[in-house]
């Protein structure tokens, strides 16, 4: 018999098994009778009119079973892609919301934008037809950068969106912080540019349609972060099908760090054409295909200032931000640099007054969306990089600094200028355990001995705080929200006490399978070997909005928690039926229901048994079966933050930066499992680093062509770009999750870059440096050493 | 991917002969090049000529003066080899740090310079110890070799069978890796050879090319400090989202210092 294996133990994944043995289920692993093979023909141009496509040539081609484009869209009446979210102006004017089309009509807007379809009986066959496709493109100017978008003679790519401005959105008191700025005794000013990143999941995206006319039904395999959320939109808002009449199957999927999050036109297609050819078509984007079609993070350009008094406290911030778009609103897109940005400027600390303009802006680039962290990677940055331009300029030290102004452990619940109010945190907690684990006090030595080797050394902070659980649904509705965003568990429990639970969110790297299943032998007693999880089956599991914005455990685990509360409540009353006690006399714990001050006890499998073959069983009052389910919205986010410390060493001949230490102390709540929040945490770190370091997503200013195309020119850093990283945890409960959970997926992906960066300006700041932007490659370095103040120990 | 005719022959004539007589044929080495180019379809060949089996292409010796590696030779087994790494420390070096270790238990020898990749490794071996390519035909000398990207003196249906590489008296490699890809953004092999000192840069320019003034300044003092000071022109260098001319230019003089001074270790 297997064990209970609970709450804070660290059992090894469950799901390892059959991933390490190459037995996962993957979309394109999935092969149906009488498959076709789909491939999407895609603009080449950043923008250009779609004068005309002649099909005639790739229809006439070997294998050929159909080709599509968006006239055959617009003849069947189908909907645009839908976009999440619908922010205002600060008048309440509402977003420029135009249509996207889910293949092109009129115009392309991005390399990449899809224009047709074409279905072969072999995937070689449909690349040949799609080499055939004639399209007629005229082509127009194009403009890919935020801050060349918004000029008054940049290309328009929308003819009612002027000046290419989807929003010009606000949040904060802008008469308080003005007032503020007046009294300031210092001011420190920043501009910096967010970089723009790809996210780089293991598997590509990659979908299978099916449809049964029998049954008037569809099917759709997709790498997807929530596949609720796509039958929903797809079949109420793009097909216009009846969402009983389609299920949506998301099997195992290779990571996804949000590129997944989103209903994709690729889905709607492949459905769609499923049923115009009534045969199943697969379609599996490559590498390539995906860096032009994934959805793209962050591309900001940021102006902030910082108002401080005399003392260093602040007084005020003050942010100024242009957040690309893309050719298109895609899910969540005007949702990340808005909502999920402003509302975390004001950082750990107590800065009273804060004001941010957000500038929504289209180009002509891939959609951008939610990429890891998704808007909050962005506020720290910015935060946490004009605390230390504040620091060098009022000679104050940067620990210091941010000391002075920390929201102290006693202060919370805090209630920030910027909508949110922190529940709990100890950031001052987080400050000093990193401060001893990252041994900062022998830094000095550390850069004495780099120096001896010609070496700059460099010490970065950064304390950051994240909003994560997504999301209250009536806060979110008030900023735009067009869907809840709570989540669903049902708990069965079958007769011999085994246990499936069926739950809404996604597994794709998480860790769910075993994190889940400890919550459950936890609650109930019952073996961890004896819980499996289900997910990712519209047809199997009720109801989900998926995986996203560090949910899963907060939203999920909470409803799964409230769920088999319900189990133990039923599980109760039954005890009471057979050990004929009355219920308040029931005392139920790990698995064992017994009566009060006696020995007489009812496991929990008895209580199974009992439920299910109902022969003693107070029939009258109570249904049989032991299945409960419950829906669970937050009351309010999570709020997990702490310190990453980071050291990097400079070769000022190359400009290398090298990453020589790194910790994190985080705070994410209580630790279900410790072993997978260390490995969330290294991968958000590494992510977070790839950012400042390696990553950047490039495109061309005059032809709008993606640069870094593959992953021979977008790095992605590798494990000999890292050092063995501290990571612990310090934590504070989250006082309104039912477990104390706070979540902890995107905490290193948020904290990290600014950590790096801060320290690469603390290497080169006796040189003058005073800031560099992401990412510090080595040629950004050399050229910033070439302009410095002081001569290169290059020779 | 496009359907072709794959062949296997165990003789070289029988491979040369394939290959002349099949129009769009394609010779197949460690395939790391040619097989994503073929899958992407910007290649298309209509046959394709596997030298896999062609035991005369395999294979490392020593007569004393060179060493003459088979192109069929894998980058980790040059990496590897005893012989290699006796006589000519910095090509075993070099291989060693080509690519990953998939690329380097496929990749060959032969297959990199006949491709004459502008950010390749071996051919600033080749061209820095002045090697002989030797082909199904002839012998070329290195220096005749290389004619800028992608292009080489190879004829149609000619097929590098080794390689012949002087033991020098010091040499040293020193290679500046491109983050993304790991080919060379800079690599600079310095050779000190009984003829003098070559300077061969790869990864900087359209092809590799070698550097007189620096050749000149070592065969006065073969030391780091004599070429401290001598700078390329960025006119020509390669400019892209990693590194701008004038930062290759710059990186060629640091890395031909370490790889001297790598070569004097
Ligand atoms: C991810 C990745 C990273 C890499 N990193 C590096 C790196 O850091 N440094 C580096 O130098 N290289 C690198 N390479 C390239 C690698 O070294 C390949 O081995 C090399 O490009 C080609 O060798 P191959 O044997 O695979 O040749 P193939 O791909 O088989 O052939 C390449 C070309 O050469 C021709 N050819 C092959 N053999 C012969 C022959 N004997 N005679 C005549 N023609 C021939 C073929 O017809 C073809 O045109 C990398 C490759 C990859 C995929």
């Amino acid at each position: 018999m297997g064990q209970v294996i609970g709450i804070g133990a660290a059992p090894k994944r469950k799901e390892d098994q059959r991933f390490l043995t190459g037995r996962g289920n993957y979309v394109s692993d999935i092969k149906r009778p009488g498959m076709t093979f789909g491939v999407f023909v895609r603009s080449p141009h950043a923008h250009a009119v779609l004068r005309g496509i002649d099909k005639a040539a790739a229809l006439a081609a070997p294998g050929v079973v159909a080709v599509l484009t968006g006239e055959d869209v617009a003849a069947d009446g189908l909907g645009s892609l839908p976009c999440g979210w619908g922010i205002s102006d600060a008048k309440g004017v509402p977003m420029k919301e135009p249509p996207f089309p889910m293949l092109a009509q009129g115009k392309v807007r991005f390399v990449g934008d899809m224009v047709a379809f074409v279905i072969a009986e072999t995937l070689e066959q449909a690349k040949s037809a799609a080499e055939l496709l004639s399209v007629d493109y005229e082509v127009l100017p194009s403009v890919v950068g935020v801050l060349d978008a918004v000029r008054p003679d940049a290309p328009q790519l929308f003819d009612d969106v002027p000046n290419n401005v989807c929003c010009d959105w606000e949040l904060g008191d802008k008469a308080a912080v003005e007032s503020a700025f007046r009294k300031a005794a210092h001011v420190a000013k920043l501009s910096l540019v967010n970089n723009r990143l790809i996210g780089n999941p293991m598997e590509p995206r990659a979908a299978i349609a099916e449809y049964d006319p029998g049954k008037s039904h569809h099917t759709l395999w997709t790498t997807s972060q929530f596949p609720h959320v796509v039958r929903f939109l797809m079949s109420a808002l793009v097909l216009k099908l009846p969402e009983h009449k389609v299920r949506v199957v998301a099997p195992d999927v290779g990571g996804g760090f949000g590129v997944k999050q989103f209903h994709y036109g690729e889905e709607a297609v492949i459905t769609w054409a499923a049923k115009r050819v009534l045969r199943p078509v697969k379609w599996v984007a490559d590498r390539s295909e995906g860096y032009l079609s994934d959805r793209h993070g962050r591309d900001h350009v940021t102006e902030a200032e910082l108002a401080l008094d005399e003392n260093g406290k602040f007084l005020a911030l003050r942010v100024k931000t242009l957040a690309n778009m893309g050719g298109y609103l895609s899910t969540f897109g005007p949702n990340i640099p808005t909502n999920l940005y402003a509302p975390l400027l004001g950082g750990v600390y107590t800065t009273p007054a804060i004001y941010c303009n957000v500038k929504v802006v289209f180009t002509n680039t891939v959609p951008v969306d939610a990429y890891r962290g998704a808007g909050r990677p962005e506020a720290t940055f910015v935060v946490e990089r004009i605390v230390d331009v504040a620091a060098a300029e009022m000679g104050i030290d940067r620990v210091e600094l941010r000391r002075r102004n920390m929201i102290p452990k006693e202060a919370y619940p805090y209630q920030t200028p910027v909508l949110v109010q922190y529940d709990s945190g100890d950031p001052m907690g987080c400050l000093d355990g990193a401060l001893v684990a990252a041994d900062v006090k022998n830094f000095g030595v550390r850069k004495a001995e780099s120096a001896r080797n010609g070496k700059f050394r460099g010490l970065g902070f950064s304390t950051y705080v994240e909003a994560c659980g997504l999301a209250p649904s009536r806060f979110a509705g008030r900023l735009g929200a067009r869907g809840g965003l709570y989540e669903s568990a049902t708990v069965r429990v079958h007769p011999a006490g085994q246990v499936t639970v069926l739950i809404g969110t996604h597994n794709h790297g998480q860790g769910h399978e075993t994190t889940f299943a400890q919550i459950v032998s936890d609650k109930l007693g019952v073996p961890f070997e004896n819980v499996d999880i289900v997910f990712g089956d519209t047809d199997r599991v009720q109801f989900g909005m998926g995986t996203y914005g560090s949910r899963s455990l907060v939203v999920g685990g909470a409803a799964l928690s409230k769920a088999a509360d319900k189990v133990i409540v039923k599980g109760k009353k039954i005890a009471a039926h057979l050990l004929e006690a009355s219920e308040q006399d029931i005392h139920y714990e790990s698995g064992k229901f017994s009566v009060a001050g006696t020995d007489r006890v009812k496991t929990i499998e008895e209580i199974a048994g009992a439920a299910y073959v109902p022969h003693n069983y107070p029939l009258e009052i109570l249904e049989p079966g032991l299945e409960e389910q419950a829906y669970y919205d937050p009351v309010n986010f999570t709020y997990p933050g702490g310190c990453h410390i980071a050291e990097v060493e400079i070769d000022p001949e190359t400009g290398i930066v090298t990453l020589v230490n790194y910790t994190a102390v985080d705070d994410v709540g209580t630790v279900i499992n410790p072993m997978i929040v260390e490995g969330q945490l290294h991968g958000g770190i590494v992510q977070g680093v790839g950012q400042a370091l390696y990553e950047n997503a490039v495109y061309d200013d005059s032809s709008g062509q993606l640069v870094s195309g593959s992953l021979m020119d977008y790095c992605v850093p590798r494990a000999d770009h890292l050092p063995m990283m501290k990571v612990a945890t310090h934590s504070t409960l989250c006082t309104h999750t039912p477990m104390g959970v706070k979540g902890c997926g995107e905490v290193g992906t948020i904290g990290s870059p600014a950590a790096v960066i801060n320290a690469v300006v603390d290497a080169l700041s006796h040189l003058g440096v005073t800031h560099v932007d992401m990412p510090a490659t080595p040629n950004r370095i050399w050229r910033l050493l070439q302009n410095a103040s002081l001569p290169v120990a290059a020779e | 991917m496009r359907a072709f005719a794959y062949h296997q022959p165990s003789e070289i004539s029988d491979a040369v002969t394939l290959l002349t007589s099949v129009e769009d044929s394609k010779v197949l080495g460690g395939g790391m090049t040619l097989i994503p180019t073929i899958k992407q379809r910007l290649a298309a060949p209509t046959a394709v000529v596997d030298l896999a089996k062609v035991p005369a292409l395999k294979g490392i010796s020593d007569d004393g003066e060179t060493v003459t590696i088979g192109a069929m030779t894998p980058h980790a087994v040059v990496a590897a080899s005893p012989i290699v790494q006796a006589r000519i420390p910095a090509l075993a070096q070099l291989a060693s740090e080509i690519g990953d270790p998939a690329v380097r238990n496929r990749g060959t020898l032969g297959g990199s310079v006949a491709n004459n990749d502008p950010s390749a490794d071996y051919p600033a071996a080749v061209l820095g110890l002045g090697a002989t390519i030797i082909t199904s035909a002839r012998e070329i000398a290195a220096d005749q070799f290389f004619l800028g990207l992608f292009e080489t003196a190879l004829q149609p249906g000619e097929i590098i069978t080794a390689i012949r590489f002087p033991v020098p008296l010091a040499a040293g490699y020193a290679k500046f890796k491109a983050p993304a890809s790991r080919y060379a953004l800079v690599g600079v092999f310095v050779a000190k050879l009984a003829g003098g000192v070559r300077v061969a840069v790869t990864g900087a320019g359209p092809g590799v090319f070698r550097v007189a003034a620096m050749e000149q300044a070592l065969n006065g003092s073969f030391e780091p400090t004599s070429i401290a000071s001598i700078k390329i022109d960025a006119a020509g260098l390669a400019s892209d989202i990693h590194a701008e001319a004038d930062y290759r230019a710059h990186l060629v003089t640091v890395m031909a210092k370490r790889a001297v001074a790598a070569a004097s270790r």
